[in-house]
């Protein structure tokens, strides 16, 4: 069985160590923050915070406490607010150690496409180019193929760029890999999911 | 030194033509200087050219100036929010530049800080890149990003005192103090003037030297997605 989307994000979690700050992206990687478990992680919100907290019970929504994906959040006793120029200083700055982010496209030199699809719909980057640009550490959570069957992991990505070369761990619902020279190399793969699955549902290179 | 108008209009007044180059604070719909946009619509400027990293949403924000066309121009790092954005933009009334959110909130810090421009590794190798100057640093290439300077700002603060001194609130801070740093005028609202000396000085988030005019109102303050969790029950 292939990982769902929990399983994924247990997944993902296990990347993260003891002290690092970390930005979590939106979709999969929200749900990250569920199975930190017992580990010190402060989670960054782009938008200026670092020590971002649960969700507001009801009725405690604070309009002018809110997550990169706009949604209202809590703080915590260790929390921090800041500038957004602050907040990029220390993303551009390699302060953040490691960024979780959904992607439509993974290529096998570690291009990265989560932005836009021409001819769609252009809502914008947001911060996600200046993520992987500036962060110590990208990892991808996303399904390995699309809603028709394709892969999402490529030799190369069709779509526009958020950056290029600068992913360096691939979580999807059937494994984990690692980019490397010269291609993809497989780390893991998911609970009953044999390698030979996980190989023919990458159209990218997997070396070693 | 008198900064406090009684009105968002009267603060503005003297300050706005037609095509001028504004650059606005908040994010989303968190910290956005409502009453200031409210006014430019009752205003009438037009051809606007506006930094921001949103443009608010149909009916609340920046999007009430695309519904009276008197945007020209949209400066932004993520625009999703708005059905009329999106409308006016694919039929060629609106144009838009995509910045990366770190690279415009720099661009204003750094047009705020007469630094015309800086070198970044956000978006080497894709469409931002494209026309742009790249260096090589350390053996890793970087592009140059331009410092915005705008004719006018327009902010959203907590607290002030008349001299302009500004305290922010929680994550309402974001781009506001990058966007008063790069106006030639900034003009900021707010939700309580208090009286000077009360602020304590090591807390002060913006100095009044960024800020020019000050109006008190009140603010809607609209959620844009309300997300809760239940109350455990024991």
């Amino acid at each position: 069985m292939p990982w769902d989307r929990n399983q994924m994000a247990a997944r993902a979690a296990q990347e993260l160590e003891d002290g690092m700050y970390v930005n979590l992206g939106i979709g999969i990687p929200t749900l990250v923050a569920n199975y930190v478990g017992d580990k010190d992680i402060t989670l960054q919100s782009e938008n200026g915070m670092l020590g971002m907290g649960p969700f507001p019970f009801e009725g405690e929504e604070d309009p002018d406490l809110i997550n990169a994906g706009k949604q209202t959040i809590t703080e915590l006793n260790r929390t921090a607010y800041f500038d957004s120029a602050t907040s990029f200083g220390m993303i551009r700055g390699g302060k953040i150690a490691a960024a979780i982010l959904g992607a439509m496209e993974v290529s096998e030199n570690g291009d990265l496409a989560n932005w836009m699809i021409p001819g769609k719909l252009v809502k914008g980057m947001g911060g996600a180019m200046d993520l992987v640009a500036g962060v110590g550490r990208v990892i991808v959570v996303m399904d390995h193929t699309n809603k028709a069957g394709e892969s999402k992991v490529l030799r190369e990505c069709t779509l526009p760029l958020t950056g290029k070369g600068v992913v360096d761990r691939i979580i999807t619902n059937l494994g984990v890999l690692d980019v490397v020279e010269g291609g993809l190399k497989i780390v893991e793969t998911a609970d009953g999911v044999t390698e030979d699955e996980l190989r023919k549902a990458t159209e990218a290179t997997i070396v070693g | 030194m008198k900064k406090v108008y009684a009105t968002a209009g009267e603060a503005l007044e003297g300050l706005l033509r037609d095509g001028m180059v504004i650059a606005a604070g908040g994010f989303g719909l968190c910290g956005i200087p409502e009453l200031l946009i409210a006014a430019i619509r009752d205003a009438g400027t037009k051809d606007l050219t506006v930094a921001s990293n949103n443009c608010g949403v149909d009916d609340f924000g920046l999007g009430i100036l695309l519904q009276t066309r008197q945007i020209r121009k949209m400066i932004s790092s993520y625009v999703g929010e708005n059905a009329e954005f999106m409308r006016q933009y694919l039929s060629g009334e609106l144009e838009l530049e995509f910045n990366p959110q770190g690279t415009l909130a720099e661009r204003m810090r750094a047009g705020g800080c007469g630094i015309p421009g800086f070198y970044t590794k956000t978006g080497v190798g894709t469409v931002i890149a494209e026309g742009k100057e790249v260096k090589t640093f350390d053996g890793q290439e970087y592009i140059l990003e331009r410092g915005i300077v705008a004719d006018l700002s327009i902010v959203k603060a907590w607290k002030a005192d008349d001299t302009g001194n500004m305290v922010f609130r929680k994550t309402a801070r974001n781009f506001n103090p990058p966007a008063a740093m790069c106006g030639r005028v900034c003009v900021a609202e707010v939700e309580e003037i208090v009286p000077r000396g009360s602020l304590d000085p090591d807390h002060i988030h913006l100095p009044g030297i960024y800020v020019h005019r000050i109006v008190q109102g009140q603010h809607e303050k609209r959620i844009e997605q309300r997300t809760v969790r239940k109350k455990e029950t024991a």
